[in-house]
Formats: C-alpha cells, structure tokens, sequence
C-alpha cells in the first residue's frame, strides 16, 4: 500500500515524470501523493494566465523553478484582440519574485511585459537562467538593459518574434565583463543596431555558447568575425545579407562557415543577395532546420541551397519557391517533417509566383515523413486535398490558408468539404487543423466524425448554420482550442454544448452571431467559465440582447472573473448582472 | 443563408432613442463609434456626427487595416482589405511591402524593419552599393562610410587591400554627393537635416565634378566649399 513507502522515495520517482499530464495524474491518486507531488513539481505550464491566479500557483506549488505562461488568444497575432486587452504579467513576477526567489526560467507568450516587470526579473531571482519572450510586447530595450546587467547567471535570451520598443542598441553592452555563461541568444526582432565590439567580445568570452540569432542590423560583411568566435554554434541566425557582394567579404564568409561544425539551423537572411547563399553551402549537409522566410529570393536560387541540405527536416520559405522548388525539395529532402510556405504579397489580387496546391501535393508525395504543414496558396482542389491525405495519413499539423476567404475548388466550384473530410478521415493522429476556402456545414460534419484527437481548430469564413458549430463541438473528443472568426455560428449551438466548454483551454468567436443574451446564459449556466464578451460599441446591455456581440472568448478558470478587464471587455456573470472591471 | 452581420449602434446613452440598421461593411464605423463613444462616454452625440463617419467610411477602407470589418457572401466590387486575414503577422507583412516597393526603405514600426536600404551609386565604378542609412546618425558618419566602400574605385587605382590609405573622395572637389528624393529630383547631400534625409532618400549617386553642371551654381560652390 501506499504508506509503506517512505516520503523520500516516492519524491525520488516523482523525479523521473517530466510531463505535466503524468504529474497531474499523479496528483488524483491519493491525498499523500498530491501533497508529496506538489512539494516536488518544479515545472509549471500555464496554458491561459486567466485560468488561475499566481496566488492559486504558488500556494500548490511552493518550489516551481521554471514558469510557462500564456496569455492573449492566437489571433492576437492578427490583430484581432484589441490593444490593452489585457495579459500582464506583472502581478505574476510580482507574485513569484516574493515566493520563488530560486526561480530559475520563466517563459512567457503573448503576454503584456513591461521594463519594470524586466527589471524586477532581473532583481529578484539570484539564479536566474532562462528568459524567454515569444510574441510579447510592451517593453524597451531599457528592460533589456536590466537583465543583462543583472541577471548574473543567465543562459538563455530569447525574444523571437516579441515587439519591443527599440530606444537604441546600447542594451547589449551591459553584460558585464565577466559575464560567460551565455548560451542561447535571439535577438532578431530587434531594429537597432548594438555596438559590434561588445557583441564580439560577449560572444568570444561565452564559450557554451549554441544559439546565436542576430537581428536585421548585423551586415554580412561582420558575420564572419562573429562565427569566427563561436565556431561551436550549433543555430545561427543572420542579420541583412544585402550589401552589394564582394570577393573578401564571400570568402570570409565561406571559410568562416566552414570553421562551424556542428551547425544544425540557419535562419535570418534578410533582404539576402543570391550570390551570398552559396557561403553556407559547406554546412548545408548537416543542416536539419532552415528558415528562409526573409529571404526574398528566387525558386532556382533557393532550390541550389535546398538541394544540399539532404537531412534537412524544417523548412520555413517564401512562395517564391514555387512549385518547382517544392518539386526538388520533394526530391533532394527525404526527411522532411515541417514545411511552411508563407506568401510573399498576401494582398495582391492576383498572383506573383506560380505556387499552387501542386507544390504541396508533390511534397506530400515525396516526403514521407511530413507531419506539418503551414501552406499559403490561392488555389485549391478537393482532389489536390485528398492526394494529400491518402499520401500522407501520418500528418499531425495541417494549416491551409487559401488567400482568398470562400474560395472553392477551382476546378469544380464545389465547396472543399470533401477534401478537408478526406483529411481529417485518413490523417487519424491530427493534432491541429486550419481550414479556409468555401466550406459549408458538411466539412464540420466530417471533422466531428472523424478528427478525435483533433486538439486546435482554426476557422474563417466556414459554415452554413449553427449545425456545424454544433458538429465540431459534440464530435471533437480532444478539442482544447476552438478559434473562429466570420462564421454564421450563434446561440443554438454554443448552449446546447456549454458542458464541453469546460474541457477546453478556450474558445474565440469574433464577427459571429452570438447575441448578447446567449452569451448571458452561458455565463450564468457555466461558473467555471469566464464568458467574456469583447465589444468596442459600448456595453452590449446598452443594446438589445438579440444583437451579436462583437467577439466572444470563453475560458475555464479557477480564478474568477478578471479584476484587469478594460473598458470594452465584459464578464457574463452567474447573477446575470454586467460587471465592470 | 446571408453571413452579413447586422450592427445596430443604440443611441440612447448619446442623446437619440433611435436605433440604425446597417449592412455593407459596417464594422469601420463601428469601430468609429465604438471608439468615440469610450472617449466621450459621458457626452452626448447628435445624429450629425453618425452622417459625418459616414463621409469618412471611404478613407477607412484604404487605411489602417486593424479597422474591424466583416464579409458578405457575395462579394463587394472594391475588394475591402479583411483585418486578420489573410493570416500573416505584422514583421511578415512589412518585410513583403519592402519587396514590393522595390526600395529599400520600411517605416515599420515594430523595429523588424528598421532599415532603410538605398542604392549607391559612383560614377565610373563598375557596380553599385547598398547602405542602410539607419545605421549612422550624421552626415559625416555616412561619408566616412561611402568613403571606405568606394576607396577601391579610385581613379588613382588604389590598392584595394589598402584600406588605411582613404582617399576622402567626398572633399575631393572631383566628386559631388547627390541623391534621389521622394519627389524623384536629384539633390545635394547635406542640405536637411539629417533625419529629414535619411526619411526622404531613395537612392545616392556620387557625381563626377563635370557631371554636377547641371546642379544649382549654388550646390557646385557649397561642394567646392567643403574641400
């Protein structure tokens, strides 16, 4: 039985389940195993920072050494969360910096993070080691100035893809002399250039040194002394390769490239003059992850560099490859897993580059270990997307964004139901699913029927009626995430499925038909879940309650409503009275 | 069945019990509205300012594309760009709008792309050069610059490896800096200041002296000037 092992030893094979899902199951088996899993858990992921509190954290988990947070919903990323929405952080390093002061790694996304919340990193955690900012914003390089002045034992700097508010390149200098224990550096969002010869002398003196991921500042014609520093790297990312090629400079860089041996992901290229990407040639057969989705080259360029990379495994490129790229890609990159295909003039009417499904089919055919796909094309067909579900039954991630919203299949002029159905019914382990083009009730039906381990569903423009909400809601058994913008969804089909709204991290429904008073009731029926209607018109009780509210987010939490709401969010209440932050 | 989304705009707090039924592509003006009414919650607004933004709904659609809007089935005639969609993030779009323009300047905010890329030409040397003007903050910074990336193209056939041995080719009354601005003239380098430059060069061209006749007089002595 249980109480004949010791405390001790039970810790000790706690120690060896490093998944989330485990420890919570853990957690349920009885109360001496929550207790002794909760002193032990040093690794907290917080999917939605709404759903509980630091407070609630801290009091179950007294050790955490790391935090992952997450804050806005995806389509924060498109602009369709309004500006002050919310997801501070600071009440939660508040929070921690009084009960974690061990705290080692705090990794936030699409969060709201300020200089002082920076600041206050920087002071408060003696050994802090891992700072990672994915999509955030709010703070300035002076923030950043903080953590490298203080933060004496950091290892990893990481603000991939965060808008900061870049005041000058002067942070960077603030690394003490004696500061070594870098490891991972990615700066690439940043605009300002920072002083070269602090950049050099940090990079020379941190010898652990793995990820280095410069912004667009750094010319090509510096990145050879830098590699030259830190030939162990293993990522590289580049700075703009666009100044005008010259012999000295190319065959620097070649011979700096070569010194790298154990490089295994480039990245960056900005702006990248052709003649530059013949350089990285030497390590292309080591290379397993490739990011060129900066550089705005042509497909037989890109298929030169592609074609040497034969362990390639994820490649992120504009549609400038074209489907003939993507044919060779087909052919010379057996191992591929990830592919992303992003469009280099989203808004033109008509056509730049000759990209179409063919690209992907091919591809699907070719690479049989695709497991992710991000595709942005201006055609598709039923017959295209049955191709690639019978070519590619293992397929975990399928993102499609057919440019046009509504767009059917050009050959028929039917709608693509058939051919996502063929998708979800043949790829049985789909994880995430983005659908886009002309879609009526019908793809909903399949996607219930068949995609039970879908977690994420991204909708736009798709649906005919209240049916197909209702189909994706009673049919998904693993749905955590449900985001939906433009899609005749409304009261019906929400209420008779609020239950499965609280085995679910989210849902987002903005330009809907959601009126006001459903989402009332479904606050009122669901106290577990914040119903949050979004609406820049005013209070929706200043209109009548069969008006559609403009967004909708529903979340399950423990933590109450939100006591940060702004001025155009409101709490549906379990009283039914509308509550101002 | 019609995805066309009705917005109603209750007027009551603002002075009017009438309610307005709209379809087309409301959501700019709602957004509009939705923001004036924050602003002036506690004020009142007449029937006259809802005329008004119907007046600028035109202008919206060719902004700022965060204005919320929202599709019809069919589709309108003037294809409105949809906030969000397609789904690209920011840092991506502006990258692309760098592409299109075929310059090389960005205004982007966000610090991704915050070059400003122009051409630089010399006369007599065989290609041309790229500067990110953004990366000086003065005009002596940016000579010194071009200097160094054009000291291999001397007339007097430097050696290239010789970088130490600079000729300031741009006090050298045998070579005037010029530019190409937004307007498409050609202008002497120095005039405005610096910021106001860097904003409005498209492309530099280093003129030979015999060239530069065609410049003001006034350009030609402000260039012998500075030798």
């Amino acid at each position: 039985m249980v109480y004949s092992f010791p405390e001790e030893v039970l810790e000790y094979v706690f120690a060896f389940l490093s998944s989330d899902k485990d420890r919570n199951a853990v957690s349920l088996v009885c109360k001496s195993w929550y207790e002794i899993e909760r002193w032990c858990r040093r690794r907290v992921f917080i999917g939605n920072c709404y759903a509980v509190s630091p407070q609630i954290m801290i009091r179950r988990f007294p050790e955490v050494r790391a935090v992952k947070i997450k804050g806005k919903p995806h389509f924060a990323d498109f602009n369709l969360v309004p500006e002050r929405w919310g997801a501070y952080v600071y009440p939660w390093i508040s929070a921690m910096a009084r009960s974690y002061p061990w705290l080692e790694e705090i990794k936030l996304k699409r969060m709201v993070v300020t200089d002082e919340s920076l600041e206050l990193i920087s002071k408060s955690f003696k050994n802090f080691k891992v700072l990672s900012l994915s999509s955030c914003e709010g703070f300035t390089t002076d923030g950043l100035s903080s953590i490298a002045a203080n933060c004496r034992n950091l290892r990893e700097l990481d603000l991939r893809e965060s808008e900061v508010e870049d005041l000058s390149g002067h942070w960077l200098s603030h690394f003490p002399d004696n500061f070594t224990s870098l490891v991972s550096l990615n700066m690439s969002c940043l605009g300002s250039e920072v002083s070269f010869s602090a950049l050099e002398r940090l990079i020379s003196r941190c010898p652990n040194l793995k990820t280095l991921r410069l912004n667009r500042a750094v010319p090509v014609e510096k990145l050879a002394s830098l590699l030259r520093r830190a030939p162990q790297l293993v990522e590289f990312g580049t700075g703009a390769c666009s100044t005008e090629i010259r012999t000295d400079i190319f065959s620097n860089l070649v011979e700096a490239f070569s010194g790298c041996k154990h490089l295994e992901s480039l990245s960056g290229f900005w702006d990248v003059v052709p003649a530059y990407l013949p350089a990285m040639y030497c390590v292309c057969s080591r290379i397993t992850k490739l990011n060129l989705s900066y550089a705005t080259v042509q497909s037989p360029d890109l298929v030169e560099l592609i074609s040497q990379c034969s362990n390639l495994k994820c490649l992120w490129v504009l549609d400038y490859i074209e489907d003939a790229g993507l044919k060779a890609l087909s052919s010379y990159c057996k191992d591929l897993q990830e592919l992303r295909v992003f469009p280099s003039d989203p808004y033109s009417a008509e056509p730049n580059v000759s990209l179409t499904e063919q690209g992907l089919v091919t591809v699907s055919a070719g690479c049989p270990k695709l497991q992710s796909v991000l595709y942005f094309c201006r055609q598709m067909s039923n017959a295209a997307l049955i191709a690639i579900a019978r070519n590619r039954p293992n397929l975990l991630r399928f993102r499609l964004c057919i440019i046009e919203p509504q767009a059917p299949d050009y050959l028929t002029l039917e709608p693509l139901d058939t051919g996502f159905g063929a998708i979800v019914e043949h790829c049985k382990e789909l994880r995430r699913l983005s659908l886009s083009g002309l879609l009526t009730d019908r793809v909903f039906e399949y996607i219930g029927t068949h995609a039970k381990k879908l977690e994420m569903l991204s909708l736009a423009f798709a649906g005919d009626s209240d049916l197909g909400l209702h189909h994706v809601l009673s049919g998904c058994e693993s749905l955590r995430k449900l985001e939906i913008r433009d899609c005749p969804f409304g009261d019906r089909a929400l209420l008779a499925n609020a239950a499965k709204l609280e085995t679910m991290r989210s849902l987002w429904m903005s330009s809907c038909s959601v009126s006001y008073g459903a989402c009332k009731l479904l606050g009122q029926k669901m106290p577990n879940l914040n119903v949050e209607v979004i609406d820049e018109r005013g209070p929706p009780d200043s209109r009548p309650e069969s008006i559609s509210v403009e967004k909708l987010y529903v979340y399950r939490t423990v933590a109450g409503p939100r006591a940060d709401k702004p001025d155009f969010v409101w709490t549906m209440d379990e009283d039914g009275a509308l509550r101002f932050s | 069945m019609e995805v066309g989304v009705m917005k109603m705009v209750n007027k009551e707090k603002l002075g009017l019990k009438e309610t307005e039924l709209r379809l087309g592509l409301p959501g700019t003006d709602e957004e509009i509205m939705g923001k004036n009414l924050i602003m002036n919650s506690n004020g009142k607004r007449g029937y006259k300012e809802t005329v008004d933004l119907k007046l600028h709904f035109s202008d919206m659609d060719r902004t700022d594309d965060r204005k919320e809007k929202n599709l019809h089935k069919e589709k309108t005639p003037a294809k409105a760009q949809v906030v969000g969609w397609p789904p690209v993030r920011s840092f991506r779009k502006n990258i692309m709008e760098v592409q299109k323009n075929g310059s090389e300047e960005t205004t982007d905010k966000t610090g991704m792309g915050g070059a400003a890329f122009v051409k630089v030409s010399m006369d007599g040397a065989p290609y041309l050069r790229k500067v990110d003007l953004k990366m000086y903050t003065t005009y002596q910074e940016l000579f010194d610059a071009l200097g160094k990336m054009f000291s291999s193209f001397t007339i007097g056939m430097m050696d290239f490896m010789n970088e130490s041995k600079l000729i300031d080719l741009l006090n050298d009354s045998d070579y005037v800096p010029t530019y190409e601005d937004k307007d498409g003239d050609w202008m002497l380098v120095g005039d405005v200041p610096w910021k106001m430059f860097v904003e409005s060069c498209k492309r530099l061209r280093i003129m030979k002296g015999t060239e530069a006749i065609g410049l003001a007089p006034r350009a030609m002595e402000k260039c012998k000037n500075r030798s």
